[in-house]
């Protein structure tokens, strides 16, 4: 049995989220619902709902094409709505995210650079035809959380000195969060604050060619450990 | 003061079939397509257009060309000329097609493509945007630093017809919505020379609070009610 690092990473950027309006992309993100404290954080869709609750049960609730009418931003997962939850159309809801009204957004990243850059849309050589609402999330939201595996499938460093990929937006990440590192931006630096215990701190670097300073405030976690849900 | 009673009241709207409703539609038309996913997408309006074979060299602007959405049919039929929206990477087809050429597609982020249809109904042509500043989706687009920070010239848009879907109408026109079937269906609304939408149910003038009208009659042209399926 290892360590679930989609589920490690979402668990940690839980822990990032105490209060207030948050936006969950696609992927490693979506996890984080399951690790918030319940009742303190209400959850935006880009489709439309301040709100959002849990996923309806699979077995009790069909899909039907025709007639859906309450789905997350995948445009076809069934959810639910909590008690005080709201519905808008596109303008609203863009307005929330653009115009500076969410607390935070978890989204997943291909790439981000020491200046907080980040690529998280497209890659070279292929066809750019998707971005969705991820740059009026990346360039809107209070604090912009990256999830993200800290190597690619590859195993190529995707924390670096300048992305290489397509930007969604520049100069807006504030926290990384990898399977083996949280990193934050202040004041246009960028630190490292808290790493696992089954590295050192020089094999990190290995792994992360962005320039970063060790935090005052840098501390050494177990992996093995759940993160303690605030 | 002018005062009648509710027989009396005529706003101009029309209530047809699916198949009158997209009669209407001009050649080489361009379409805005209401829907986020499965909710708000017109789906008999859109089986009506792909039935109105002589169509062709359309414009789509829709959020997203799915390939198992009812008008990726007139993709494969090559009816279409460009589509407009955010996301179309899923659809495989259609990517290898702007590939080679034989469609263009124009790439907006989200919010920029929802505010853009929002303007162009409020009669603003262009605004400036934070969003995709400094990447590729700005390039050969004017920029200008407000505030300190960089924006994007983006241009608003308007179309020819919009095909929408709402909850009810009223006899009048007017529309309420439900939950996330909202999405882009109001802005479109305000944005086309001519609006159809598909309803789930038709009801008496008086029956909708005016308090929960979404889309008042004004930007309604033809409602469609939805046969059962």
């Amino acid at each position: 049995m290892g360590i679930d690092i989609k589920h490690y990473i979402a668990k940690r950027c839980a822990q990032e989220l105490t209060s207030g309006v948050v936006n969950l992309g696609i992927g490693i993100p979506t996890l984080v619902a399951d690790y918030l404290p319940k009742g303190s954080v209400t959850l935006h869709s880009e489709n439309g709902i301040l709100g959002v609750g849990p996923e309806p049960d699979p077995n009790e609730f069909v899909v039907d094409p025709e007639t859906i009418d309450l789905v997350n931003a995948s445009g076809v997962q069934p959810i639910t709505a909590l008690p005080h939850a709201s519905y808008f159309d596109s303008s609203l809801s863009f307005t929330i995210m653009r115009g500076g009204h969410l607390d935070a957004t978890v989204i997943g990243a291909l790439q981000v650079s020491e200046t907080g850059d980040m690529a998280s849309w497209a890659v070279p050589g292929k066809a750019v035809l998707g971005v969705g609402g991820a740059m009026d999330l990346v360039i809107g939201a209070k604090r912009v959380i990256a999830a993200m595996s800290h190597l690619s499938p590859k195993g190529e460093p995707k924390i670096l000195p300048d992305c290489n990929y397509p930007l969604t937006a520049k100069n807006r990440v504030d926290t990384i969060v990898t399977e083996y590192a949280v990193f934050k931006f202040r004041e246009g630096r960028m630190y490292l604050v808290e790493m696992v215990d089954e590295l050192t701190l020089e094999q990190l670097k290995e792994m992360t060619p962005a320039t970063y300073e060790v935090a005052e405030d840098f501390k050494v976690v177990k992996r093995e450990e759940e993160p303690v849900l605030v | 003061m002018m005062n009648g009673t509710i027989d009396q009241i005529q706003t101009g709207v029309e209530f047809l079939n699916a198949d009158e409703a997209v009669k209407r539609i001009p050649e080489a038309a361009s379409i805005m397509v209401g829907g986020f996913g499965f909710p708000g997408m017109p789906r008999q309006l859109s089986k009506a257009l792909v039935r109105r074979i002589e169509l062709d060299q359309l414009t789509l602007i829709m959020n997203s060309l799915g390939s198992v959405s009812t008008l990726n049919a007139l993709f494969e039929q090559n009816r279409i000329k460009k589509v407009i929206g955010s996301f179309f990477s899923t659809n495989k087809e259609l990517v290898v097609a702007y590939q080679e050429g034989k469609v263009e597609i124009e790439l907006l982020p989200q919010g920029t493509f929802t505010e853009a249809i929002r303007l162009g109904g409020a009669g603003i042509p262009a605004f400036f945007t934070p969003t995709a500043a400094g990447t590729v989706l700005a390039e050969g687009k004017e920029t200008r630093i407000i505030n300190g920070c960089e924006h994007v010239l983006e241009q608003s848009l308007t179309a020819d017809v919009a095909i929408i879907r709402a909850h009810k109408a009223d006899k009048a026109g007017n529309l309420v919505y439900k939950k996330t079937a909202q999405n882009f269906n109001p802005a479109m609304a305000t944005a086309a020379k001519l609006t159809i939408v598909e309803v789930d149910e038709i009801v008496e003038v008086g029956e909708l609070d005016p308090d929960s009208i979404v889309t008042p009659f004004i930007f309604v042209d033809i409602v469609v009610k939805r046969e059962e399926v």
